[in-house]
């Protein structure tokens, strides 16, 4: 099992991964193998088997609605001090591509 | 084309009014200094966990059952997968297959009748930050760069979605008016506060009766105006493009609010894949019925039954108890009034609370939250008014005078001498006096010609510096000239 | 205790002693670990990043406040290492990843916050593979972790660098994170003592997430007795996470001595086939005779389901991964490589910041998540989780404790598994059936195997919440085994 080229540059391209060739022929294959290792489970009849996302049985975990003690929160200059780029208090971003578009160019060109 | 049929369908986000955000215990808030209230969870550092806020779940179940929705016993979120800058986890924690919220209906008046529309869902999400597009004429096209402000990173959001039940864009505008109303009553959004409190997502299609239309998404409605504007707008369009016939694509368009058109967006086919996947940091919300119980038990009289109840109790008409219904405020300040001006025909105060009190305090850029007038003060007023102890314009002197200093009514018309004067014997004798100082005039009515008969009525007014009743007046009038 | 034995070759527990008795100061304490790791790291390579002036400070206020009268805690003072995968506020933390080589923190994990509160000075941020995504430490973007055993194998992973730590005596415990075998594994491999917490004990916040609905932090240290304590400081609710567990904390150094008589024992066959090293298998069987002994009532138990644990593991957990590292994106924080559009930047920023291992386990994930395949993938992956804690539900009808090999090997060469990530992923297979069932199980060394001298790990496995029975039962055993030999980096210390 392999999975397809075109598949696994659609992969990349979701996962913001700018892959070289190299890498998208490499795991193309290694995604193959894994993924075919998995045929046991994959294969296997779990009809009427509930899945688990969780192994706790816990619910109703909340917070009250009250605001951050003793600090508010961050202050501005805390906030922005692991930023790459910051400009007048934002962090800063490179041109955001077409509004409602998250899929972007073709990343696999380096 | 008069033949084809318009279908509409909306989603609807609105921000929750609580005072932290939706994971986090940062302040909720408009404004202010950039990336000032965040912390390390809603600007997604590494390792930290959301734990919601209790508040802001209750406010959407409380939400949901004013929609007539079902609460699921167990739901649960899921995370919503895919980059942008403004999203700081570059996922959404939303809900997906199993809502806090199922199957409601909310009904809406327009002009063409009323129409039962369904709630398809209500769920809970977080809110992104904002985008700020450096660059010529801040658009995101023709932008060079943008800033990432996460100040409202993580704000509580409610996503409403509804059927496509509605098939006119007066019926969309009026469904959101009617939902914001809801939300007001349920003191859960600040749907005033500003744009973009609550923004629209509208699915429009047009076609032949009977037949399904390609459904056009239309995103970037951050206003009841917009949504209007924009749902008129596509109509439009998509009936001359049918008319002209040509074919309607499926499709997401974004509209601008500066041109006042629809643009299609650029999108892949297989660009939105979120891989939605439970939300493993997060546990089940499993509502008691203890607690729904108690949430439901705060939910206030809402709209529909409030504007029945105004036309069957306080005889007002409908397009009156519409405009008082519509604002929680304005319909609790009347109900107020109403009391306080026991005997009068309630439909007096409703017009002097909608013709001229809410027209001055909108003009003065004030609400009632703000106003000086008291419910009883204004009730008060319209006593005088309905009493005949001062006379429809004095009244709105009065008001302006009460805006200003918030005193009670009849220290007004005291303090101004405003006293209107109804006694005949009193009035009597300075309707005589008119009539002497202008026998000519009386003479012209005498002979026949009724015209300078205002005039006289103003001389006398005048006289008693607008304090004379005026039926009174033109009762001695007629009499006197008959005489 | 001989006089001439050097401090770093101590336990926790006998370090708590002189502390407290006032024999010995934290601050020299303190000064001769850092002596201790200036000695062997070089040769080791367990930390990331030290941090001496942290834990001197945190010394010299223990010494302060016993010299005013004040207790400043049980075991205040004994320094611990800890996995830089724990946010440490203004500590720099990199989860062993290029992408964070330059992230500071503004917050602290609740776990760091515990061990402050504690009085336990800080020696340093601890090697690990790339955000604990590994087996053997060799996945770290800085340099790989030596086994104190054999420097030219691996000490295992992904806290290989918590667990070399202690096998080296550069700190007498450490904390670690295990999300399908991270603590156990290394513990194994290094020859020391590392426990899995029941999922939900100890507080996720501030642990820098891999696979959020497995991940936890545990303790490693050189004897039972050391890793019961230092799991009773980290373990308790905590309102920042909302899967921790309300229950109250018991007293784990409390029972430790109450033995194995009566506890019934399950050997799980899956895990005792034909991968197990044959030196593996002697020592855990003298094990198991050891057990038998001391009046443990021991059966072997057939679990099928287990067989799909790495299998189902790899699916999860590279799933919630790729939604896990989405936010390192060189916009708020850590490495960016620019580039002249938004996607661009984040393409080539994490293109560039994460490593080989990280970029596979999020293109799987991905995949397993994208339409089309959710179902086929992720979706049954979670059916057949149910089917595995199906499976230890119906062992403990029968059993109290299971028990295996913690790793089918021991200690590989650095090198020998890069090449091949499936063969890689096997080394987990007796430690990922216990996350998934997000219970808790413990590794202890039971001595070398006889062809290579290197350590085994022996894994007892419990039900959620009961640390107390398996600690018991570890205790008990390690009792009987006697003292261990030594790494070959002690030396030969008197």
């Amino acid at each position: 099992m392999s999975i397809s080229r075109e598949e696994v540059v659609h992969v990349a391209r979701l996962a913001r991964l700018a892959l070289t060739e190299e890498e998208i022929a490499l795991y193309g294959e290694q995604l193959g193998r894994i993924l075919g290792h998995a045929d046991r489970v994959t294969s296997l009849d779990t009809e009427g088997v509930p899945p688990t996302a969780q192994a706790i049985a816990l619910a109703n975990v909340f917070r009250p609605d009250v605001l951050n003690e003793p600090a508010p929160c961050l202050s501005q200059r805390e906030a922005l001090a692991n930023g790459p780029a910051v400009e007048a208090g934002h962090f800063r971003v490179p041109r955001i591509l077409e509004d409602g578009d998250p899929s972007g160019e073709e990343v696999a060109e380096e | 084309m008069s033949d084809l049929v318009t279908t509409i369908g909306l989603e609807i986000h609105c921000e929750l009014a609580t005072s932290t955000k939706m994971f986090c215990g940062c302040a909720v808030g408009f404004g202010g200094e950039p990336n000032t209230r965040v912390c390390q969870v809603c600007l997604g550092h590494p390792g930290t966990l959301p734990v919601p806020n209790e508040q802001a779940v209750a406010y959407a179940i409380k939400i949901a059952v004013a929609l007539g929705c079902g609460i699921a016993p167990s739901s649960i979120f899921h995370r919503k997968n895919y980059f942008y800058p403004d999203m700081p986890k570059n996922y959404q924690i939303s809900q997906y297959d199993i809502p806090l919220g199922l199957k409601g209906v909310l009904e809406v008046t327009t002009d063409a009748g009323t129409r039962a529309v369904g709630i398809t869902r209500v769920h809970l999400e977080e809110d992104t930050g904002k985008s700020l597009h450096m660059g010529s004429g801040g658009r995101i096209h023709d932008a060079t760069y943008s800033l990432e402000d996460f100040n409202r990173a993580g704000t509580p959001l409610v996503e409403i979605v509804t059927e496509p039940d509605m098939t006119s864009p007066e019926e969309g505008r009026a469904f959101a008016q009617e939902l914001r109303s809801i939300l007001e009553y349920l003191e859960v959004s600040d749907v005033r506060l500003e744009e973009g409190s609550m923004r629209f997502d509208a699915n429009i299609s047009v076609a032949p009766p009977g037949e399904r239309g390609a459904k056009v998404e239309v995103k970037n409605l951050n206003s009841l105006k917009s949504l209007h504007r924009a749902l008129a707008y596509e109509e439009v369009r998509q009936r001359e493009v049918l008319g002209g016939g040509g074919a309607i694509d499926q499709s997401t368009r974004h509209w601008d609010e500066r041109s006042g058109v629809t643009r299609p967006l650029r999108t892949k086919e297989h660009a939105f894949d979120y891989r939605y996947f439970p939300e493993p940091d997060l546990v089940p919300i499993k509502p008691s019925p203890e607690w729904l119980e108690a949430i439901t038990s705060g939910i206030p009289e809402l709209p529909p039954a409030r504007r029945r109840r105004f036309i069957a109790d306080y005889g007002l008409t409908p397009y009156d108890a519409n405009v008082l219904v519509a604002s929680r405020a304005a319909a609790d300040y009347f109900e107020d009034a109403a009391a306080a001006a026991a005997g009068i025909e309630p439909k007096q105060v409703a017009n002097w609370l909608a013709n001229d009190l809410l027209g001055r305090l909108s003009e003065r850029g004030e609400d009632l939250e703000t106003t000086r007038v008291t419910p009883q003060a204004l009730g008060a007023l319209v006593g005088l008014v309905a009493g005949g102890s001062i006379s429809g314009a004095q009244g709105k002197v009065v008001l302006d005078e009460m805006m200003v200093s918030g005193r009670p009514p009849a220290e007004i018309v005291e303090e101004k001498g405003l006293k209107q004067v109804s006694g005949r014997s009193e009035l009597k004798a300075v309707v005589a006096g008119v009539l002497a100082a202008n026998s000519d005039v009386v003479d012209r009515i005498r002979g026949g010609d009724a015209k300078p008969q205002g005039f006289l009525v103003g001389q006398i007014m005048k006289a008693t510096k607008g304090q004379a009743n005026p039926a009174v007046v033109q009762e001695l009038l007629k009499e006197m000239l008959q005489g | 205790m001989s006089p001439a034995r050097p401090l770093w070759t101590s336990t926790a527990t006998e370090l708590i002693a002189l502390l407290r008795s006032g024999e010995l100061s934290a601050t020299d304490l303190t000064r001769s670990l850092l002596d201790r790791i200036e000695e062997v790291e070089g040769d080791v390579r367990a930390f990331i990043t030290l941090t001496p002036e942290v834990a001197l400070a945190k010394a010299k206020a223990v010494d302060d406040a016993r010299a005013r009268g004040e207790d400043p805690g049980p075991i205040a003072g004994v320094p611990v290492a800890v996995k830089d995968i724990i946010a440490t506020r203004g500590v720099r933390t990199t989860a062993g990843s290029k992408i964070l080589h330059n992230y500071v923190p503004p917050y602290s994990a609740t776990v760091a916050d515990r061990l402050e509160a504690a009085g336990l000075p800080m020696l340093g941020k601890t090697n690990l593979d790339e955000f604990a995504m590994g087996s053997s430490t060799e996945n770290s973007a800085w340099v790989p972790t030596h086994n104190p055993w054999d420097l030219d194998r691996v000490p295992g992973g992904s806290s290989g660098g918590s667990a070399a730590a202690v096998a080296a005596g550069e700190a007498p415990w450490s904390i670690g994170t295990d999300t399908g075998g991270s603590i156990r594994q290394p513990a194994s491999l290094s020859g020391v003592v590392g426990l899995k917490p029941t999922y939900g004990l100890v507080s996720r916040s501030g642990l820098i997430a891999f696979a959020s609905s497995l991940d936890q932090a545990g303790p490693f240290a050189r004897t039972v007795a050391d890793v019961a304590l230092l799991l009773g400081v980290m373990a308790g609710h905590d309102p920042r996470d909302a899967t921790s567990l309300p229950n109250p904390v018991p007293d784990y150094s409390a029972g430790l001595a109450g033995g194995v008589k009566g506890l019934r024992i399950g050997v799980v066959s899956q895990l005792m086939g034909e991968g197990v090293q044959s030196g593996v298998r002697t020592r855990i069987e003298e094990s198991i005779a050891l057990l038998t002994k001391l009046g443990a009532e021991v059966g072997e138990v057939s679990l099928p389901t287990f067989d799909l644990g790495i299998d189902v593991y790899y699916l999860i957990a590279p799933a919630e991964a790729s939604a896990n590292l989405a936010r390192f994106d060189g916009v708020r924080y850590g490495l960016r490589v620019d580039a002249e559009d938004i996607v661009k930047m984040n393409s080539r920023t994490r293109a560039e910041g994460f490593g080989a291992e990280v970029k596979r386990r999020i293109m799987l994930g991905t995949y397993a998540l994208s339409a089309g395949y959710y179902d086929a993938y992720y979706g049954k992956a979670q059916k057949v989780r149910t089917l595995i804690i199906r499976d230890f539900a119906r062992a403990y009808e029968n059993y109290d404790v299971l028990l295996s090999p913690t790793s089918p090997t021991t200690a590989f060469g650095i090198g020998e598994k890069t090449q091949d990530p499936l063969t890689m992923y096997l080394s987990d297979v007796c430690t990922v059936p216990t996350s998934l069932a997000g219970a808790t199980a413990i590794s202890i060394p039971c001595g070398v195997a006889p062809e290579d001298g290197l350590p085994v790990g022996l894994q007892l496995m419990g039900k959620a919440l009961d640390e107390a029975t398996i600690l018991r039962a570890a205790y008990a055993l390690e009792q009987e085994l006697g003292p261990m030999p030594h790494p070959l980096l002690w030396g030969e210390p008197s």
